[in-house]
């Protein structure tokens, strides 16, 4: 079973945002890039896979050259090689520019299954999955917390609102993660070791965004100064008084 | 010449999905700068009631699929039918709900349509005859302003953050869509009976964190819920501990949740989950470390033991409601 891994590096989910003087990206000088956490679970997920029906776990990445050190990261975990499609300051790019690019790539390759993060927690887009299985013309299940892989389909259950759905798909087919789908592991130190010598391509690629532009990013507007009611359950009754009378929300 | 908006009525059972009339109502001040008509696409088994909900929020057309073949959401099928919908409206705007059905059909109605797509957006304003959106990103530390440049513009919002408003009565003229083949099926759908609403749609959330000590002392969180009719949610900390499901996780890497009121029991304030939920409109914090960063968004803080505070809290509603 060959297997299609996609890839971001993103920001920290501890960083703290701050804008540069452009006005449309964020300053990096201290920021560290991980693995989008969505896209750990699309890795797991794929090796496990492998480990149960053979076959290969290809790691593919869009963005800065800063991400080899993720995409190695990946490599460690388990998976066997990795092509890395270097383009600056595509974090908060239009998805549809992606897909395209992401698609160029992928229709090289051999693959049976493709494994994503439901959505990056950069950007939010939630629109890479069903956009690239768009182009691809596959099958795709979003966000799913559970998946039964055999050779020829996949069940997966994704949450819905106040339930789950279980859908059937034929392969070739692409698959988005949740969090709750696995529990991804650590890579081992013979793993680190052998990604170095696992092979990774590298290929420049160039951008525009063709559907969407980007006006400014900025800060949200700073909070109001909150108000300490009190301490303790003496509180309590006044901070119901409130949100009843005051607030009006409750 | 695209004009126009239409919206896609998002139904399951034959339920409207009441974030539809939020988007239905945006769609509405829009067609007004705009102009055009406003349509809906109304896509599911037992659907075509609901055409009468949108009567009081302008609409001109219905663009209706009502089979019970479509009694489940299948990303494929619906998808086609909300671009039949949108070729035959020719609309300039499609206004979808970034619900879990949402987020899944508006990417692929915006490949399939070649068009450009905003999610999760938070604001709309029109310039020049163009929409002008705010969204978050980095899961609300920062907002970004866009430009959709395509013909089509798609738009997913955030539920609960547009307000809905009925004015008028119209009888818009229904036009049925042809209904494709089936692909993939959804082979079956499971309900997890809840009580309490969705965490992403209700109005009023009540959260734990690491400060509940341990899965035992959650019904108290769960009390204070059910007593104002709340949803339940959790920190990464005690979801990552294995004490709440991951569905009720709220942050960065859970859900983004924009309610009236979110009240944060026993949490710290860790930067991601601020992140996802100082949106919403009024933060109450129930803490024992008053320099927690939790205090720092929250609009009311009360600095004390949540075992005594919320108990006490639940207490005071309880002789209010009766």
């Amino acid at each position: 079973m060959n297997i299609v891994v996609c890839m971001k590096s993103v920001p920290s989910s501890e960083t703290k945002v701050k804008i540069n003087s452009d006005g449309v990206t964020i300053e990096q000088t201290d920021v560290v890039f991980e693995i989008n956490p969505y896209d750990e679970y699309a890795i797991e997920e794929a090796i496990r896979a492998k480990e149960a029906h053979g076959g290969k776990v290809t790691i593919l990445t869009l963005g800065a050259a800063t991400a080899t050190q993720n995409i190695r990261k990946a490599l460690a975990m388990g998976a066997d090689e990795a092509l890395h499609l270097i383009c600056e300051n595509a974090e908060l790019a239009d998805s549809s520019t992606i897909a395209e690019l992401l698609y160029s790539a992928i229709k090289e390759i051999e693959f049976d299954v493709i494994f994503c993060g439901k959505k990056a927690i950069d950007c939010d887009n939630h629109q890479l999955p069903n956009r690239l299985a768009q182009l691809l013309d596959i099958p795709a299940v979003t966000a799913i917390s559970n998946l039964e892989l055999t050779t020829e389909s996949g069940s997966a259950k994704r949450n819905i609102e106040g339930g789950t759905e279980l859908i059937t798909v034929n392969l070739p087919a692409l698959f988005s993660a949740e969090k709750g789908l696995n529990e991804p592991r650590y890579a081992s130190l013979p793993g680190i070791m052998a990604a170095k010598k696992k092979p990774l391509e590298e290929r420049q690629v160039s951008m525009s965004n063709e559907k969407l532009t980007i006006l400014s990013l900025e800060l949200p507007p700073p909070k109001p100064k909150g108000r300490i009611v009190g301490e303790g359950p003496e509180a309590a009754g006044e901070l119901v008084r409130i949100l009843r009378e005051e607030a009006k929300v409750i | 010449m695209a004009q126009g908006v239409l919206i896609f009525a998002e139904q399951r059972e034959g339920v409207l999905k009441p974030s539809s009339l939020e988007a239905a109502t945006l769609g509405r001040e829009l067609k007004k700068e705009i102009g055009g008509e406003l349509s809906v696409a109304i896509i599911g088994a037992n659907s075509s009631s609901l055409s009468s909900e949108f009567k009081q929020y302008g609409v001109d057309k219905v663009y209706l699929a009502d089979s019970e073949e479509l009694n489940q959401y299948d990303g494929e099928r619906y998808t086609a039918l909300l671009a039949e919908a949108v070729s035959k409206a020719q609309p300039s705007v499609l206004i979808i709900v970034a619900s879990a059905m949402g987020k899944d059909i508006a990417p692929r109605a915006a490949s399939s349509l070649g068009a450009g797509l905003a999610t999760d957006c938070t604001g709309v304003k029109v310039i020049d005859g163009k929409i002008i959106i705010t969204r978050p990103v980095y899961a609300g530390k920062a907002l970004i302003k866009l430009r959709i440049d395509s013909e089509l513009q798609i738009l997913s919002i955030r539920p609960n953050v547009f307000p809905k408003k009925a004015e008028g009565d119209t009888d818009p003229e229904v036009i049925e869509l042809q209904i494709g083949e089936k692909k993939n099926p959804v082979s079956e759908v499971q309900h997890v009976k809840s009580e309490r609403p969705e965490l992403t749609e209700a109005s009023i959330i009540v959260s734990g964190g690491r400060g509940m000590g341990g899965p035992e002392n959650f019904h108290l969180t769960e009390e204070l819920a059910d007593v104002l009719g709340a949803a339940v949610g959790a920190s990464r900390a005690v979801v990552d501990a294995g004490w709440r499901p991951h569905t009720e996780q709220v942050g960065q890497t859970g859900k983004t949740v924009s309610p009236n009121l979110y009240i944060a029991c026993g949490i710290s304030g860790a930067i991601q989950h601020l992140a996802g939920m100082s949106s919403s409109k009024v933060i109450v914090a129930i803490n024992k470390d008053a320099d927690a960063p939790i205090f720092k968004v929250a609009t009311y803080g009360i600095v004390g033991d949540l075992f005594e505070v919320v108990p006490k809290m639940i207490k005071e509603i309880k002789a209010l409601n009766s």
